[in-house]
């Protein structure tokens, strides 16, 4: 077997999730990422576990706009228009 | 809802609801962005208010060469820059931050320990408790690690918004990205299982 068809060992298909879920992999990286995939439930676990901390940060909301920074921030735009 | 391009418009007219709209919009996630850079809560706030007032002077003049998400937070990064000083050369981020903590991983590159899934205790548990340990590992990450992951994990901006709004590549915008989204893992994995 010529040296770049071998297998991804685990850290180098977890080195690549990021690139993987961004989607600028190469075709045959993207291959070679899969085929490890299939074959190892560790890294598979490892991506769904990525994929639920991406879609539980996207609940993570900001703090509400407290009432005394609208009131300042309306003041500055009133202050910046007639003085 | 009116997108920011059209408030920004709106603005230029002396729209005084179109600013009141983008305040309500960005102002608190400004704080927290300028958070992550300066430590000090009140001088964050000075930072986001210090921002808003640039807008006013600067708004005449805006473009749409970028879109107004970029310029806006491209003024608040600056800002906050400015605001941390001379003494933080490496800011927005430590090269340290790049390290690699994958794994861990045998000496073939293979987990030491097989990677146990979270369904069996994510079944049982409130979605919001689940956000509760994302938040909570989101906000011990190192400043740049945890700008980026908010802004694309949390924020949903896209990779080129976020390297030009803190003028990083991309290659380093990913790296911050991976190591980030690697430590939520672990942190959100150890809380699950109560260790």
């Amino acid at each position: 077997m010529r040296l770049l068809d071998r297998g991804l060992v685990c850290r180098e298909a977890i080195g690549l999730v990021t690139e993987y879920l961004e989607g600028t992999l190469s075709r045959r990286q993207r291959r070679r990422f899969e085929s490890h995939l299939d074959k190892c439930p560790n890294c598979s676990q490892y991506l769904e576990q990525i994929r639920i901390t991406i879609a539980t940060s996207g609940h993570v909301e900001p703090e509400a706009l407290s009432p005394e920074a609208r009131a300042e921030l309306t003041d500055l735009w009133r202050r910046f228009h007639d003085g | 809802m009116t997108d920011d391009a059209e408030l920004v418009v709106l603005m230029q007219k002396g729209d005084e609801e179109a600013f009141a709209q983008l305040v309500e919009r960005y102002h608190t996630r400004l704080v927290r962005l300028a958070s992550s850079v300066v430590a000090n809560r009140h001088v964050a706030e000075e930072v986001v208010q210090d921002t808003w007032l640039a807008v006013l002077r600067g708004i005449d003049s805006f473009e749409g060469r970028s879109s107004p998400w970029t310029w806006l937070y491209r003024i608040c990064v600056n800002r906050a820059r400015t605001a941390v000083g001379k003494e933080h050369r490496s800011w927005p981020f430590d090269p340290q931050e790049l390290g690699s903590d994958d794994g861990p991983f045998t000496a073939d590159g293979a987990w030491v320990d097989r990677v146990e899934p979270w369904s069996d205790v994510t079944e049982r548990m409130d979605a919001d408790a689940l956000t509760v340990h994302v938040k909570s590992a989101i906000e011990s990450l190192p400043p740049g690690q945890r700008i980026v992951v908010t802004l694309r994990d949390v924020e949903g901006r896209s990779s080129g918004e976020v390297c030009e709004a803190l003028s990083i590549t991309e290659g380093n915008q990913r790296v911050l990205l991976h190591r980030a989204r690697s430590r939520i893992r672990v942190m959100v994995d150890h809380r699950l299982r109560g260790s």
